[in-house]
């Protein structure tokens, strides 16, 4: 079990010359990033940069294969854990493409995965009256519907329902460490919105969020306290929001040309 | 066809035993019946698994050709208590049992205003209304296995549903076989008549009780009359050593509804023969189906559905999970026949494969012979999808856990349908507990 106190100064994850490779491709060349408490970063990068491939290693998926790097969550190893083990430990992955579990009720599922997560926590099972009734409140401020939580996982889910089931599982599992996997691509204005006041309602000091994004819009609504941009499976710049704007009005070319000409600057 | 003399000898020398010792008391016409069954048994012979013979292709019945199984002359035993525990049961049900093809008095309860009976019991007495329609929906033509089962007909269950009736509980009729000394074969043998504007809820169970190899032939018949609506489920738990060969014909009238749910727990070789005949205008079905299979088990299921008239619907949805070495098979046809326009069929069978091994053959097909129609249909197979594994262990299940809720869930299309509480719960627990045989290692 972890202690969950709020700690700015204490890195809660730490990547360190990250390389993972899919099949025979290297994917991530040597990536470094600190995540504290209470910090929203932001990942953005151009088609096939490597966002996807980060947040997947991060939370553990098989076919990511680690070859170099090590990658420390509170201290711990956790390119050791297995998938379960690091969600159990407070991590989260909203998924860019959401799987559907054929069969499966929302409620269920989300019932069953509380359940592992408390338990791993030292935690009674909650009460399922208590369980039915956060889930329908988070529903609602999300603006699903109702009925959502009785259909089986992402099946026939429209794709702003997939987006926002991820964000609701979130707000219910309640995680330390959320990666949003593109959890803005696909969004209406008004549904991303509804997503931004969810993930700025978990933004906490005892929480941190890795938005991983193409687009600079959601940051709009969610003010990131650090910008990277990652390129080639590495980051080549950080900064603050304003490097996300700069990056809007120049395009990735502009960095891709900076980089090339010497002029990368470290994290 | 021919066939080595010897698969028949058994046979054969039972039915002479047969009809002298328990069937000497029936009526004449039923006494002509098994004895023309009997002619085109040993005319035909048992069929043969090979291309051209489309109903039997995948289906190597050898095993049972030649496991010189015998007519049980002594009843079996079997314990009250026991069968109450092991089989889907609720006491608010009204039930027929059966041990090894015979009805069992001292088991069965049915409740009052259910005219549902003792087949040979009915047949010794006014015969009606058996003599009616019993043979008319499954004939002896129609294959070897209900050849034979017409020929040793003799007991099993008569539920007859009078005009604008209904049964107010489900009517549960389950055939047992008690193993005994030695392989044995039952008949059993249920004629549904369910009149016009009747209701019915009716469950059939074939169990094994005890260690070994026997064979069950069955044969239901169901006719439903104008406007009836039947709701029938069939569960199969044989031992898994067992042979079972089932054939159901359902025949269906003007804006009548058949609504039917297999459960199949695989055995050594088990064939679901389904046959329903949309025989006028606004009568429809809806077939469901859940086959588990596991080792080197055998489970084929052969659904037809024959749109004779305009305006009739059918839709089949069966699902099968298998593990181990065994083996599957779907096959079938959707007839729409000429002139029956707006006919509107879709069937679909999926398959989940847990194992590299496990093999499925499943061939449903349309014969189209109408214009103006609706039909559709599809087969899949797949195995468990890794992606879902993943998606579900980041949400902190572990495997084991998530493979339980993929393959429950995949079975759960088919079992949430299921509208008597007491059997989707039962199923529930049956599918739960096969998990361990479906996938070895696994913990339900």
């Amino acid at each position: 079990m972890t202690s969950r106190g709020a700690n700015h100064n204490r890195p809660l994850l730490e990547v360190r010359d990250l390389h993972v490779s899919v099949g025979s491709v290297e994917i991530l060349k040597g990536l470094n990033l600190t995540v504290n408490l209470g910090e929203v970063h932001a990942v953005m990068g151009p088609n096939g940069s490597g966002k996807s491939t980060l947040t997947n290693a991060l939370a553990g998926k098989p076919e990511y294969a680690v070859t170099e790097g090590k990658v420390l969550y509170r201290g711990k190893n956790l390119l050791e854990m297995l998938p379960e083990e690091r969600a159990r430990e407070g991590l989260f992955l909203a998924f860019q493409y959401p799987v559907e579990l054929p069969g499966i009720r929302v409620r269920e599922f989300l019932r069953t995965a509380l359940d592992a997560l408390r338990e791993h926590r030292g935690l009674d099972k909650g009460s399922l009256r208590e369980f039915n009734k956060l889930l329908q409140e988070k529903a609602k401020e999300l603006g699903l519907d109702e009925e959502l939580v009785k259909r089986s996982v992402n099946e026939g889910f429209s794709g702003g329902e997939k987006k926002r089931h991820e964000i609701l599982q979130m707000a219910v599992l309640d995680p330390e460490l959320a990666l949003l996997d593109e959890t803005d691509s696909g969004l209406d204005i008004d549904a991303l919105k509804v997503v931004a006041d969810a993930v700025n309602k978990f933004r906490k000091p005892d929480k941190a969020i890795l938005l991983v994004t193409h687009y600079q819009r959601i940051l709009n609504y969610v003010t990131p306290d650090f910008v990277h941009v990652l390129i080639d499976g590495r980051i080549v710049r950080s900064g603050g929001r304003d490097l996300a704007l700069e990056l809007e009005a120049k395009g990735y070319e502009w960095i891709r040309d900076a980089v090339e000409s010497g002029r990368e600057i470290s994290v | 066809m021919t066939q080595a003399p010897t698969k028949h000898d058994r046979y054969l020398a039972d039915f002479e035993g047969f009809e002298r010792d328990v069937a000497a008391r029936g009526p004449e016409w039923l006494h002509e019946l098994r004895q023309r069954a009997l002619a085109r048994f040993t005319e035909v012979g048992f069929p043969t698994a090979r291309r051209g013979n489309e109903r039997w292709k995948y289906t190597n019945i050898n095993p049972i050709a030649e496991g010189t199984f015998s007519y049980p002359f002594a009843a079996g035993e079997v314990d009250g208590e026991r069968l109450h525990t092991s089989i889907p049961w609720s006491d608010d049900w009204s039930r027929l049992v059966f041990v090894n093809g015979l009805h069992s008095a001292a088991l069965s309860s049915v409740g009052v205003g259910a005219d549902a009976r003792s087949l040979a019991e009915a047949l010794r007495a006014d015969g009606q209304p058996a003599r009616e329609h019993l043979g008319r929906y499954v004939t002896i033509e129609d294959d070897a296995f209900a050849a034979l089962n017409t020929a040793f007909v003799h007991d099993g269950a008569l539920v007859h549903v009078p005009k604008n009736g209904s049964l107010d509980r489900p009517l549960h009729l389950v055939y047992v076989t008690a193993a005994g000394a030695g392989p044995t074969v039952s008949y059993p043998r249920t004629l549904v008549v369910a009149e016009s504007h009747s209701r019915l809820t009716l469950i059939e169970t074939y169990a094994g009780f005890g260690e070994g190899r026997y064979f069950t032939d069955a044969v239901t018949e169901i006719v439903l009359g104008e406007g009836a609506q039947v709701q029938h489920y069939r569960v199969l738990m044989e031992e898994p050593d067992a042979f079972h060969v089932g054939i159901t014909r359902v025949h269906l009238e003007r804006d009548s509804t058949f609504t039917s749910t297999l459960f199949a727990r695989g055995c050594a070789i088990g064939r679901n023969d389904l046959l329903a005949t949309l025989d006028a205008p606004g009568s429809s079905c809806f077939l469901r189906g859940l086959y588990l299979t596991s080792g080197s088990q055998h489970v084929d299921n052969y659904v037809n559905i024959d749109h004779t008239q305009p305006h009739t619907t059918s839709r089949l949805y069966y699902k099968g999970i298998l593990g181990g070495k065994s083996h599957a098979v779907f096959g079938g046809t959707v007839f729409v026949r000429p002139g029956a326009v707006k006919a509107d069929a879709r069937q679909e069978d999926k398959n989940l494969l847990l194992s590299d091994e496990a093999e499925v053959d499943s061939k449903p097909s349309l014969e189209i012979y109408a214009d103006d129609v609706l039909c559709g249909h599809g087969a899949t197979a797949g195995t468990v999808a890794d992606d879902a594994l993943f998606y579900m262990r980041t949400r902190g299940l572990d495997l084991n856990t998530a493979m339980v809720h993929l393959i429950k869930g995949f079975a759960s299309e088919v079992l949430d349908k299921v509208e008597v509480e007491p059997l989707r719960l039962s199923l529930d627990r049956l599918t739960t507990a096969s998990l361990p045989e479906l996938q070895p290692g696994l913990v339900s």
